[in-house]
């Protein structure tokens, strides 16, 4: 794949973007899609926030791997996130790999790639680059932001930064603040990565060697925070793989283990080791509340004209129903009007990007009602 | 007001209790019927919490804020005093801790609004005296180990409650469950109504 497929735009050239670490970046390149036409009134305009390793190929083909969209059974012409009637866009966050500025991009001082020279980034600073996305899209205010796990922390992060430019918002499988337990399983993601020799301090680009092997395994890992015990033992319990007995070896005698290593395998070839290290440390510094002295309402004050949902699943254990509530709580102490809802599941926190119809519905009612709802900032002038 | 929506008699009792542009907790608010009334005849900020997913939806597909959640778990989270009205309609017999859900009802709310089944009407008592049994009516019409209602109570029992916590009764409505009101005396609306309205200040 040559960059010459990936649609992106140039931002932060004059202004450069100040990141929340106290360093600038410019200029900051955003490798974005969209699908469906703005209005002319600019009132339909949803933005999808995507997940850790996610992209802007929401509802397209992956054009490295081939597969469809990540979100395409939701989002395309005539599916609930309908693109004939809705302006849809998704970006690649800040720090990733598939276009957008990250460690993998060129330092415009050195000419070399950023490596582990790039800025240590945040979730609301991947908000900024998209507000500046918006701005130059000419997207004054979105009808929608939505997203699950990192897209929903996105989502607040839009919330507590730009409420005003929000008409609704939906968060789906998130959290306000990372747990230890989620900054844990994100260091032994980060140590496996680093571990592997052809890491090299972040200096692989180039080189015909990359940490493949670490990466891999930081995948395999995070895999199994995304699936529930129950997921794993109804597609693989102690099956095993393409054999009649254990081998009393270290192949993958477990059909899981075979999947796992797959998984592993597969991720390496479409994501960038370095990437990864620089999103999960942004997921893991995320705290919202501890920017407001715990309290996490006093974040949400200017949202109280935004409409707001908030979705967990009853079998996921990285972002929990109890996370999901801390928001929702927040939301209503500082008067947001918010629905919410704990949706039986048994997929773990991938659900979100799964078939559950009861998500379904409860999207397309808020989504309906949201559209019904919105007066575009032009029309409540005139 | 415009008739366009009518809505279940018992709950337009408690409409007309209710203020045009107020902020409103309906808890335990089904499929949302009240408080989208409420919203779309008298313009009422509106908030609702129901325990049930299909609830949850049907609510936010009318276009209303609710979470899913309960009185027993959910009202601790709102700040004193952060709605005009909150109503518990034909719940409280369903909750873990009714004294705790009524005094925090009125810890957020300016006032409440509560209806409940009267477990001390006549049919109630008549099918306990003359079956020996835990009565099933058709206002009461599960079995006793199957029913969500766990602490029942009858309109002197919740009298007597009231009067204990220091609750201004601001008004006390005993009606039918067509929505009929009852008007006679505390003792006589303890046997003959079906359920009854109480409009509360702390």
């Amino acid at each position: 794949m040559t960059n010459e497929d990936i649609n992106s735009i140039r931002l932060f050239q004059e202004d450069p973007l100040t990141l929340d670490g106290g360093e600038t970046l410019s200029p900051v390149d955003v490798a974005f899609e969209t699908y469906g036409d703005l209005a002319p009134d600019g009132d339909n305009a949803i933005l999808i926030c995507h997940a850790l390793t996610g992209d802007q190929y929401v509802a397209s083909p992956h054009p490295g791997t081939g597969k469809p969209g990540w979100w395409a059974r939701l989002v395309g012409p005539g599916k609930l996130i309908d693109t004939e009637k809705y302006f849809v866009i998704c970006s690649n966050v800040l720090g990733s790999c598939m276009g957008t500025t990250g460690p993998a991009a060129t330092d415009p001082n050195t000419k070399e790639p950023w490596g582990t020279r790039f800025p240590v980034i945040t979730i609301r600073d991947m908000v900024r680059v998209q507000a500046a996305l918006m701005d130059a899209l000419n997207v004054r205010k979105l009808l929608m932001v939505i997203g699950g796990s990192m897209g929903g922390m996105q989502v607040l992060e839009w919330l507590a930064t730009y409420p005003e430019r929000l008409h609704s918002a939906c968060v789906i499988a998130s959290a306000a603040r990372h747990t230890a337990q989620n900054i844990a399983f994100h260091e032994v993601g980060r140590q496996a990565v680093m571990a592997d020799p052809n890491w090299n301090q972040g200096r692989y680009y180039g080189s015909d060697a990359s940490p493949a092997k670490g990466l891999a395994v930081a995948r395999m890992t995070a895999h199994i925070t995304y699936l529930s015990e129950d997921a794993l033992t109804h597609k693989f319990g102690r099956n095993l793989q393409e054999r009649e007995a254990v081998t009393f070896g270290f192949d993958a005698d477990f059909q899981v283990e075979s999947y796992l290593r797959h998984q592993g395998s597969t991720f390496v070839d479409r994501f960038d080791a370095n990437s990864y290290l620089y999103i999960t440390r942004a997921m893991d510094y995320l705290d919202i509340p501890g920017r407001f002295d715990g309290r996490l309402a006093d974040a949400f004050i200017g949202a109280r004209d935004v409409r707001c949902c908030v979705i967990s699943f009853t079998s996921d254990w990285l972002y929990p129903t109890l996370e999901n509530k801390r928001i929702v709580h927040a939301l209503n102490a500082a008067g947001v009007p918010v629905s919410f809802a704990e949706i039986d599941a048994a997929f773990g926190h991938d659900s979100f990007l799964l078939d559950v119809p009861e998500m379904d519905e409860m999207l397309a009612g808020f989504l309906s009602t949201a559209t019904q709802s919105y007066q575009p900032p032009e029309a409540q002038n005139e | 007001m415009n008739k366009a929506r009518s809505i279940r008699p018992d709950l337009q009792l408690i409409a007309d209790l209710v203020a045009p542009g107020t902020r409103v907790l309906d808890i335990g608010c089904a499929d949302g019927e009240l408080l989208d009334h409420l919203v779309h005849e008298k313009g009422i900020n509106g908030r609702g919490i129901e325990i049930s997913q299909d609830g949850v939806n049907r609510c936010v597909a009318r276009g209303l804020s609710v979470i899913q959640g309960d009185a027993d778990n959910d009202l601790a989270e709102y700040p004193d005093q952060s709605f005009d009205t909150v109503i518990l309609s034909r719940t409280l017999q369903a909750v873990r801790q009714p004294r705790t859900v009524l005094l925090e009802l009125l810890r957020i709310g300016k006032r409440a609004i509560v209806t409940i089944p009267n477990f001390g009407q006549w049919h109630v008592r008549m099918s306990l005296l003359t079956r020996g049994r835990m009565p099933v009516t058709k206002a009461l019409h599960r079995t006793w180990y199957n029913t969500e209602n766990i602490h029942f109570c009858t309109i002197l029992d919740l009298h007597d409650l009231i009067e204990a916590e220091d609750i201004n009764l601001l008004e006390f409505v005993p009606h039918q469950k067509d929505g009929r009101r009852l008007k006679m005396g505390l003792k006589r609306a303890n046997l003959f109504a079906d359920q009854a309205l109480y409009l509360l200040e702390k």
